[in-house]
Formats: C-alpha cells, sequence, structure tokens
C-alpha cells in the first residue's frame, strides 16, 4: 500500500479530542495518566499520538507525547505475554489491527461507478463512506487507548520499563512485525498451547475459586464469542436497512423533483422525512455498534486473556504435582533428592504466587466487567431512547404537516 | 407499394424538396418546366429528345389502340419507336438520381431483343444487384456486364420464373409479389410520356394507353431515383394510368402474368433507393397484398402523387424519426386534437366527479381467502362483501365468492371493452405462480399466509379503484361480478395457457407497431405527460426496488435480533454476577421485543409502501396503454385520410378517362371514406379527451392514494418508535441497576 495512491489521495483523517474510551471501567489515578490525544490516517497506517501524563519519579518529564503505530502497541503487548513475571496476570488484550480495507475498497468502488450517478447521489455516497470510514478509524483509536489505559491502570504493569520506553522514547521503537518464520512459530505454539490447555483443564482443581472461575470463563468466553457475532450480525443489517432507507429517500427526492402535480410536494417532504430519519437510523445503528457490539467484542478478548492466565495456573498446577511425584520417586529411591526438592520448591513457589496474583486479578475482571456492562449498557438504553424520540418526533411533525395538506 | 415508398423515402438532400412544391402549383402542361426545375442542367439539353419521343411513341400506339397483348406494347415502343431518344430520355432522369446503370440497361435490351428476354434481362441485374452492393452495381461500368445478359438469357420465361426466387431470397423486398408492379408502372414513364402528349392535347385518350407499357418497364429507376421532386407530376401521369389500368382488362392481366418483371423491378427500385428500410417496404407490402384489386396500382400511386406535399411531409415525419430534427412545424393540418374545448372538459369532468363522489356510497371489502380444493387445482376463494346505496344494486348489501381467476377474467373484460376508449382500466395483481404453489402444496407457513393476505389486500385495492371509477362502475360486467351468484368461470386467464400465449403474441405486436408509429403529436399536453408518466414509471420501479430490499433488509435484522437475543440470555444466564445476569436477561427481552417490531415493521414496509408503489406500477402501465389507444385511434385517422385521397385521385383519374360507369363507384367510395374520416377524427378526439380526463382523475387518485397510504405508513413507522421508547425505557432501570 505505501506510495501507493489511494483512491481518495491526500485524504487523512486527523482527529482531535475524543469521546473518552466506552469499553472499560479504569480506576485511573494522578500517578500516571495516558491517553490518544490525537491520531492520523495515512494510508494503512495509523499514528497516535499518546500522550502521557504523570508523576511517577522514573519519568523526566511529568507531560510527554510520543507517536506510536499498531505494531508497537503490540509489541508492548507481546513483551508483557512473554514476560514470566507477569505469568500471574491478566494481560491487557492487545488492540485489533486497524482494518480499513473494506471501506476503502468501497470509496474505490465508488469512484470506479461515478460516471454512472448523479452528481448528488455521487456526493451523498462518498460522504456516507467517509463518514464510515471515520466511524472505523475512531474505534481503531480507542481500541488502542483502552489498552494503553488499562496498562497504565494495572498496579504491576504500568511499572514495566517496556511500557515507560513506549510512552516516553520519542523516537520510532523500531519494532518490526512478525515474520513468516515467526507466525509459524506462533501458530504452532498456539496449537501446542490449546492441545496443552484441555489436558490443564481436565484437570481437576484443588481450590474451589478457581474451579469455579474456570467453568465459568470457558462457558462465558464461548457465549461472549457467540453474542459478539450475532451483534455484529444485527448491527450490519440495520446499517443496511438505514442504507435503503437513504436510497429510498433520494428516489423519492427524484420522483418529487420531476412530478409536476401536487403531489410532488408530499414526495419531497417525505424525502426529506425519510434522508433525516435514515440518520437516526444509521445514528443507532453505530451506537449499538459501539455501545454493545464493541463491549462485546473487548469482553471477548479480556475472557481470553482471563483464561489465558487461569491456563498458566492450571499449567504451573501441573508442573508442581509432577515435580512433587518426581520429588516422591526421588525419596523413594533416594536420587537425586535435592535436585528435586529444589525444583519442587521453585514449581510450588510460582504456582503459588500465580494463585495469589490471579485470584486477586479474577476478581478484578469480574468487578471491572460488570461496571463496564453497566455504564456501556445505560449508555445504550439512554441512546436509543434518545434516537426513537427523535424519530417520534420527526415522524410526528411530518405526519402533522401531511395531514395538514390533505 | 406506393406508401412503402412514402413511409420510406429515399434519402434525397433536402433541397429537392421545394421542387414538388412549386411544381404541384403548375398545371398540368408544364412537362418541360418541370424537368428545368431539376437540378440536373442536362435534362435541358434533353428536351428536345423527350418530346420526339414523346411524338413517336404517341403515334405509334395509336395504330396499336388498346386491344393489343401488353406483350407487344411493350417490344413495341422499345425496339422499334422510339429506342434511341428512349436511352437518352431516360438516361438524363436517372441521372438526376442514382439508378442511371439501370436505365442503361433497361434500354440495351429493348432494342435488341423481344419483350420476353427482356424480362429476362431485368432480371438479370436484378437479382444480381440485389446480392452484390448496391452502388458498385449501380455504376456506369455496370451496363458493360448487363449488356451481356441479353444473349445468354434468351431464356424462355419459365427459367425466369425460376430464377425469381433467387432474387427473391436475397432481398425481402424482391420477395413480395405483385406490388412492385404499381410503382412501375404508375411512375416515371408516364410523366414522360404524358406530360409532352398533354402538350398535344388531342392525342390524349390513345397516348394514355400507350403510356402505360412504357411505364411499367421505364418508368421504375427514375421513379424511384428522383422521386421526391416528381411527385407532383406524378399526379398528371397518374390519372390516365389508373384509367388505363382500370379500362383494359388483359392489361392489368399482363401485369400479373409478369411477376418476373416485378420482381426485377422491384429489386431494382430499392437499390438505388439504397438506404430506403427494407423492414419497412416489406412491412407495406404485407398490407397491399391484403387489397388485391385490379385498382390496386392506381391506389397505390396515387397515395404517392396525389399527396399534397403538405401531407407528404407530414408522413414522412411520422415515418421517420430521424427526419425529425428539420421536422418543419408547418404542417400541423391533422391537428391532434383541439385544446381550447379541453379545459371546459376537465372542468366538467372534475365536477361530474366531485358528485360522483358525494352521492358515492359503494363499500367493497374482500375477506375470508379459503383455499378450495386440493393439490394442483386447488384455488383460492375470497369473499367479496358490497355495501351500496346505490339504485343500480338490487340490495343494499350482499356478498359473493369468487377466485382470483374470476379478478384477471373481470379485467380482461373491462379492458377490452374500455381501453379502446381511452379509459384507465386498474389492472388486478400479477398472476404469481411460485405464490400459488407455495399455497396449493398446503404448507402453513409465514410466507404463503403472507402471500395470501397480500394478495387479498391487492385483489381489495383492485375492487375499489374499478368501482370507484364512474365509467367503469356503470359496466354490466363489474354488476355481475359483485352480484351475481354463479359466475361463469373465466377462460383464458391461465398464465400457460393458450390464450394467455397469444396474448403475449398480441402484446409483442402491440408494442412493434408501438414503435413503428411515429405520431406528430400535435398536443404538447400529451407529450408531456406521457413523458411525464415513463420518467414516473421509471423511479417508481427503483423505488419499488429499493422497498423491496429494504423490506428484506428489516426481515434481516428482525431474524438477526431474534439471535442476538437468544445470544444475549445465554450469556445472562452464564454471567455470575445476578444483578447484571437480570439486566442481560433483560436485554434479551428487549431484543425480542425488537425483533417482533421489526418484523411488523417489514410487514408494513411491504404492506403499505411497496405495496403501493407495485399497484402503481402497474396502473401506469394502463395509462401508458391509454396513450397507445390514443396514438392507435389517431394511426387509423390518417390511415383513413390517406386512403380517401387515394380514392379521390381514382375518381379524378376516372374523370380524365371519361369513364362515368366505375365514376360512380368511385364517388361512392369517396363518400363512404369521407365518412369513415369523420368518423375516425370524431374517435380520436373523443379517445383524446378521455384520456386527458383520465389522467387527471388518475393524477387525483394517485396524489390521493399516496397521501392516505405513505401517511398511514409513517405512522406505522411512529407507533413503533414509539413502542420502542417503551421498551428501553423499561430497560433503563434494569441496567442501572446492576452493581
Amino acid at each position: 500500500m505505501e506510495g501507493e495512491p489511494s483512491p481518495r489521495s491526500g485524504a487523512c483523517f486527523h482527529q482531535g479530542s475524543f469521546p473518552r474510551a466506552v469499553n472499560v471501567d479504569l480506576q485511573t489515578d494522578a500517578t500516571l495518566q495516558v491517553d490518544i490525544s490525537d491520531a492520523l490516517s495515512e494510508r494503512d497506517k495509523v499514528k497516535f499520538t499518546v500522550h502521557t501524563k504523570s508523576t511517577l519519579p522514573n519519568f523526566k518529564q511529568n507531560e510527554f507525547s510520543v507517536v506510536r503505530q499498531h505494531e508497537e502497541f503490540i509489541w508492548l503487548h507481546d513483551s508483557f505475554v512473554e514476560n514470566e513475571e507477569y505469568a500471574g496476570y491478566i494481560i491487557p488484550p492487545a488492540p485489533p489491527r486497524p482494518d480499513f480495507d473494506a471501506s476503502r475498497e468501497k470509496l474505490q468502488k465508488l469512484g470506479e461507478g461515478e460516471g454512472s450517478m448523479t452528481k448528488e447521489e455521487f456526493t451523498k455516497m462518498k460522504q456516507e463512506l467517509e463518514a464510515e470510514y471515520l466511524a472505523i478509524f475512531k474505534k481503531t483509536v480507542a481500541m488502542h487507548e483502552v489498552f494503553l489505559c488499562r496498562v497504565a491502570a494495572h498496579p504491576v504493569l504500568r511499572k514495566d520499563m517496556n511500557f515507560h520506553v513506549f510512552l516516553e522514547y520519542n523516537q520510532d521503537l523500531s519494532v518490526r512485525g512478525k515474520n513468516k518464520r515467526e507466525k509459524m512459530e506462533d501458530f504452532f505454539k498456539n496449537v501446542v498451547k490449546s492441545a496443552d490447555g484441555v489436558l490443564v483443564a481436565g484437570v481437576k482443581d484443588v481450590d474451589d475459586f478457581f474451579e469455579h472461575e474456570k467453568t465459568f470463563l470457558l462457558e462465558y468466553h464461548n457465549r461472549v464469542k457467540d453474542a459478539s457475532s450475532k451483534s455484529d450480525r444485527m448491527i450490519r443489517s440495520h446499517k443496511s436497512a438505514a442504507d435503503d432507507i437513504n436510497r429510498i429517500a433520494s428516489t423519492l427526492y427524484t420522483l418529487g423533483t420531476q412530478d409536476s402535480t401536487d403531489v410532488c410536494k408530499f414526495f419531497l417532504k417525505v424525502s426529506e422525512l425519510f434522508e433525516k430519519t435514515r440518520k437516526i437510523e444509521a445514528r443507532v445503528a453505530a451506537d449499538e455498534d459501539l455501545k454493545l457490539a464493541d463491549l462485546l467484542k473487548y469482553y471477548l478478548r479480556e475472557s481470553q486473556a482471563a483464561k489465558d492466565l487461569l491456563y498458566r495456573r492450571g499449567r504451573a498446577l501441573v508442573d508442581y504435582e509432577n515435580a512433587n511425584k518426581a520429588l516422591d520417586k526421588a525419596r523413594a529411591k533416594n536420587k537425586d533428592v535435592l535436585q528435586a526438592e529444589t525444583s519442587q520448591q521453585v514449581c510450588c513457589q510460582k504456582f503459588e504466587k500465580i494463585s495469589e496474583s490471579a485470584k486477586q486479578e479474577l476478581i478484578d475482571f469480574k468487578t471491572r466487567r460488570v461496571a463496564a456492562f453497566r455504564k456501556n449498557l445505560v449508555e445504550l438504553a439512554e441512546l436509543e431512547l434518545k434516537h426513537a424520540k427523535g424519530n417520534l418526533q420527526l415522524l410526528q411533525s411530518c405526519v402533522g404537516v401531511l395531514k395538514g395538506d390533505t | 407499394m406506393a406508401t412503402s415508398s412514402e413511409r420510406s423515402p429515399p434519402p434525397f438532400p433536402e433541397d429537392l424538396e421545394p421542387e414538388p412544391d412549386e411544381v404541384g402549383d403548375q398545371d398540368s402542361d408544364d412537362g418541360e418546366d418541370i424537368f428545368l426545375g431539376t437540378d440536373n442542367p442536362l435534362e435541358i439539353k434533353m428536351d428536345p429528345s423527350l418530346s420526339a419521343s414523346d411524338i413517336t411513341s404517341s403515334t405509334k400506339p395509336l395504330s396499336e389502340a388498346s386491344s393489343p397483348p401488353v406483350m407487344d406494347l411493350l417490344s413495341e415502343p422499345a425496339s422499334e419507336a422510339s429506342s434511341a431518344p428512349m436511352v437518352d430520355l431516360l438516361m438524363e432522369p436517372a441521372s438526376e438520381g442514382s439508378s442511371a446503370p439501370m436505365v442503361d440497361l433497361l434500354m440495351e435490351p429493348a432494342s435488341e431483343a423481344s419483350s420476353a428476354p427482356m424480362m429476362n434481362l431485368l432480371m438479370e441485374p436484378a437479382s444480381e444487384a440485389s446480392s452484390a452492393p448496391m452502388m458498385n452495381l449501380l455504376m456506369e461500368p455496370a451496363s458493360d456486364d448487363l449488356k451481356e445478359p441479353p444473349k445468354p438469357d434468351i431464356d424462355p420465361l419459365a427459367d425466369i420464373i425460376n430464377d425469381t426466387p433467387l432474387s427473391e431470397g436475397k432481398t425481402p423486398v424482391a420477395a413480395m409479389p405483385q406490388e412492385p408492379p404499381s410503382d412501375l408502372f404508375d411512375d416515371e414513364p408516364s410523366e414522360l410520356f404524358a406530360e409532352p402528349r398533354q402538350s398535344n392535347t388531342a392525342k390524349q385518350q390513345q397516348t394514355s394507353i400507350f403510356d402505360e407499357p412504357d411505364e411499367d418497364l421505364f418508368s421504375e429507376p427514375l421513379g424511384e431515383a428522383s422521386k421526391k421532386p416528381q411527385n407532383d407530376f406524378f399526379k398528371e401521369a397518374l390519372a390516365p394510368v389508373a384509367k388505363a389500368s382500370n379500362v383494359c382488362g388483359p392489361l392489368s392481366d399482363n401485369y400479373n402474368e409478369q411477376p418476373t418483371d416485378i420482381f426485377t423491378e422491384e429489386a431494382i427500385t430499392t437499390l438505388p433507393s439504397a438506404v430506403s428500410t427494407v423492414s419497412v417496404n416489406s412491412k407495406t407490402n404485407g398490407v397491399h397484398s391484403d387489397e388485391e384489386e385490379p385498382d390496386i396500382f392506381a391506389e397505390a400511386t396515387v397515395e404517392l402523387s396525389l399527396d399534397s406535399p403538405r401531407n407528404d411531409r407530414k408522413k414522412k415525419e411520422a415515418a421517420k424519426p430521424s427526419a425529425s430534427a428539420s421536422a418543419p412545424a408547418p404542417s400541423v393540418s391533422a391537428s391532434a386534437s383541439k385544446p381550447q374545448p379541453k379545459t371546459l372538459e376537465e372542468v366538467q369532468y372534475i365536477t361530474l366527479e366531485e358528485e360522483v363522489e358525494d352521492k358515492f356510497e359503494l363499500n367493497i371489502s374482500i375477506t375470508n381467502p379459503e383455499k378450495v380444493g386440493d393439490g394442483m387445482n386447488a384455488y383460492m376463494a375470497y369473499k367479496v362483501s358490497t355495501q351500496t346505496t346505490l339504485p343500480m344494486f338490487r340490495s343494499k348489501t350482499f356478498t359473493v365468492r369468487r377466485r382470483f381467476s374470476d379478478f384477471l377474467g373481470l379485467y380482461e373484460k373491462l379492458s377490452d371493452k374500455h381501453t379502446l376508449n381511452g379509459y384507465i382500466v386498474p389492472p388486478p395483481p400479477e398472476k404469481s405462480i411460485m405464490g400459488m404453489t407455495k399455497v396449493k402444496v398446503g404448507k402453513e407457513d409465514n410466507s404463503s399466509a403472507e402471500f395470501v393476505e397480500r394478495r387479498r389486500a391487492a385483489l381489495e385495492r383492485y375492487l375499489q379503484r374499478v368501482v370507484f371509477h364512474p365509467s367503469l362502475l356503470q359496466d354490466p360486467d363489474v354488476r355481475e361480478f359483485l352480484e351475481r351468484d354463479d359466475m361463469p368461470r373465466a377462460h383464458n386467464t391461465q398464465a400457460l395457457s393458450g390464450a394467455g400465449f397469444l396474448k403475449m403474441i398480441n402484446r409483442a405486436t402491440d408494442s412493434l407497431s408501438k414503435m413503428t408509429i411515429k405520431m406528430n403529436e400535435s398536443d404538447v399536453w400529451f407529450e408531456e405527460k406521457l413523458q411525464e408518466v415513463e420518467a414516473e414509471d421509471q423511479q417508481l420501479r427503483k423505488l419499488h426496488i429499493m422497498v423491496d430490499s429494504l423490506v428484506g433488509h428489516r426481515k434481516e435484522l428482525s431474524v438477526n435480533t431474534g439471535g442476538f437475543a437468544k445470544s444475549v440470555a445465554m450469556l445472562g444466564s452464564s454471567e455470575d454476577n445476578t444483578a447484571l445476569s437480570r439486566a442481560l436477561s433483560q436485554l434479551a427481552e428487549v431484543e425480542d421485543k425488537m425483533e417482533q417490531l421489526h418484523q411488523e415493521q417489514a410487514a408494513s414496509d411491504s404492506f403499505c409502501f411497496a405495496e403501493l408503489l407495485a399497484d402503481y406500477i402497474r396502473l401506469l402501465g394502463s395509462v401508458r396503454a391509454s396513450f397507445d389507444q390514443r396514438m392507435k385511434t389517431w394511426q387509423r385517422w390518417q390511415d383513413a385520410q390517406n386512403m380517401l385521397q387515394k380514392k379521390r385521385e381514382t375518381e379524378a383519374k376516372l374523370l380524365w378517362a371519361n369513364k362515368p360507369d366505375k365514376l360512380q363507384q368511385a364517388k361512392d367510395d369517396i363518400t363512404e371514406w369521407e365518412a369513415k374520416v369523420t368518423q375516425y377524427e370524431r374517435d380520436f378526439d373523443r379517445v383524446s379527451a378521455t384520456v386527458r380526463k383520465e389522467v387527471l382523475r388518475f393524477e387525483k387518485e394517485k396524489a390521493r392514494d399516496f397521501k392516505k397510504q405513505i401517511i398511514k405508513y409513517l405512522e406505522s413507522l411512529l407507533q413503533s418508535q414509539q413502542q420502542l421508547i417503551k421498551y428501553w425505557e423499561a430497560f433503563l432501570p434494569e441496567a442501572k441497576a446492576i452493581a
């Protein structure tokens, strides 16, 4: 994509202040506040300006900004995952890759079909697509911000060196995307992990809390996944319906302009109404997307992260039990007892450390989840009400006018 | 034939056109002037020879008079008399046009051979020409080639006849039997010979007879080539021709006996005329084959020649859309309808309609769709209930059972009767094999119930439209449909029946003739309205597609919302925070209700909006049909006018030929056609007025319907928004209760 002129060459979106990220409830404090103050979309790249305000002593300044790209966010996330120290924590899920392809493709198609439609239609379509593009862009930015906020709010992760570098180092971190071999390795790792996960999950937990969490998360994750895809579908058809209303409005407009009888005024009026209602419908769909679908998507990833945590704990448990068995064996044979003891000690420590933090993490996860759902559902209901009332008012006044005409 | 040439005049430069006008005004004696008038200066030189030929030709035949067979006549002038001058003579007019070589060709054999080979000869080039590129053949060198044929071709006539199919196959035009002769016989030569002859008025009678053979042989190319400029003096020439053809029977017989001639001639004629469309020719030919009278020739030519230039031009406009650019306005002789009385009519009509509305007490409802029978023979029967205070009905309320095909049958009857008069007959919903099959199969699912309901509503609207129409309501068939208990089964409404097939063919031919009729619209109102209707039709179709798509997407949304509701319910059940779990199951309930809401909205999108559009797309079809009907009536009137002109021409010719016995017949014909023309004109005016009234009525109805339906639709939207608010308001405290 680099250097290749995009259909809307030169067009880039510049986003100043955002509505605060909506997905998660964050207990922020004044010691470290991170947000994305600005973002710039250049072709397929999005450049985020990460703005930090902090009283922490290990930062040179109190307030500073750096420019980061999606890959750097991924790098940060991966560094957390790979760090053994953080095995007992729910690693905040990485933001999804910015995906403007669909929107870009549509714009390109629109450019090709320019000749076949009227100027008004074209402008209208273009505006619509640009609005869509902007929406995706905003969402992308919000997702990235949420990730940073989660990290900044985490009592342990916020002290991570890599994180600080990410926030402060004002040059390119020169991270690169994973190459093919690394991707393959990741893939195999994942396969092994999930196979292992099944094994580990099969092991009956000694702790009731974890046993409960395990079954809960397994189920929850699957259901949230289902709900997320269903909500996507619902919103997609809602958007299509809004698009249809839009097209109906413009056809009604044409009808109204070419008619010579007095119905034309009627058509124009109805067209105007539909033009407005479709905007509302589109907003409803967009808000549902933001408040509902994104929430579910986020918790899909977060529950995955929690599952990963349980896996790591389960793995540690299995290791600990194996170490115990090995120690028993060694004692029976009276051979390598010391070595077995040390390894048993290590495993035990690791397991206990993970268990300790994991318990708190899972409790936090639940609190966060409930708070986030509350916030989003309340907002969703309020927005739905707002839009429905707006719609109702439009319809009422329009019907009133039309009835007055007849 | 003549009509063919007139419909598709050879592509003559426009500047030639004024001449006929000029000439037309002149007396018959000014034959030479005519030649002088034409563009080619060569003609002037040739004039002496022309007169010479005239004299010779006119004297020769004198002795032979009318009795000798045509063969003789044909050979006579060709071989003996005036071959040399004639060549010149024919050459010269030909040089005007593009058919020069043809003329040459015609001349050559004439001097060399007798009549039979001559025909041969004529055949040859014709068949050749018809297959080969025209212009080449028509060029001068072609005459060399054409000289040869006479020798090998001294075949018997039979051979020639055998040859003809060839040419038939090659050009559709050549395939036309009998027709061409009219052209041949009538056209040019008569002018050549007749003109000068007319200056020697004494010899009139005989020359007229003599003219004939020459004409049919040689006239053609010239006529074709210079048809336009000479149109007007054809008039003079033709009078005798017509007479002759009427008088001497054997002569006309002879024409019939010489198909070869005919074919060749035809081929020739079409060739020089180059661009003139073959299809048009064939069409007119077809028309002509119907009127196989001896008069045929005369008639055909009369049309060509007698037409006043004004008429001529008008026709050309009508026939040739391409000419529209230069189409002059002045020729509005055949005014479509008079604008003045219309406003008055409108007013009257509207008041009339209001009156009707006032006293109108007729409510029709269709209820209880019921499946009768089983399997593929099953059908839906509907209860048609009428409530009325109109005295024309026997009782105030009555109910009948009708099946779908009865509704179609009613439409067929009404449409047969009233479309002719320009009424807009409301069309019933289309047959839907798909939908009906579903119902027949007996699946009691949503879609078939919806189909039945949709159709019921559509039938109801259809019937209401019918009875709301003041004229249609008076129709006995409507009354019968509403009242009669045992309705005879409607036939020919089967979509796949033979009748259906016939209807399809009829429709196809209709649309074909619609394309060929190019009306010279004199009333701007109709033109604008038709355009409006067409544009509206297009937009409504577009809108209909979109509303359908909206219905589809709404249904999809409903299904997806349902799916999401279930998903959320599941999520709620697995959520271990009780308040959140409760809120989620509440959300699931809200989404469930939304599913229902979207479903209902989709239904009202479809019933209120899409159906309205579908109705009006169908109705606009009927509106267009009434416009077409008006055009057809116009065409009939024009045809009658042309016919009348022909008859007058015949009369003139008979007068010329001094044949009193036939004259009476001709006069009768004229009165008959005069009556027809007046009748048709009146018809046209009446249909025009009706169409106008109907369109105004239709627009009023449309405005009312759209307002009513769309307001209804908006109210349904309004209601669903109200429901939505209710649902979310109930949910909001639940969401807030999450702790």
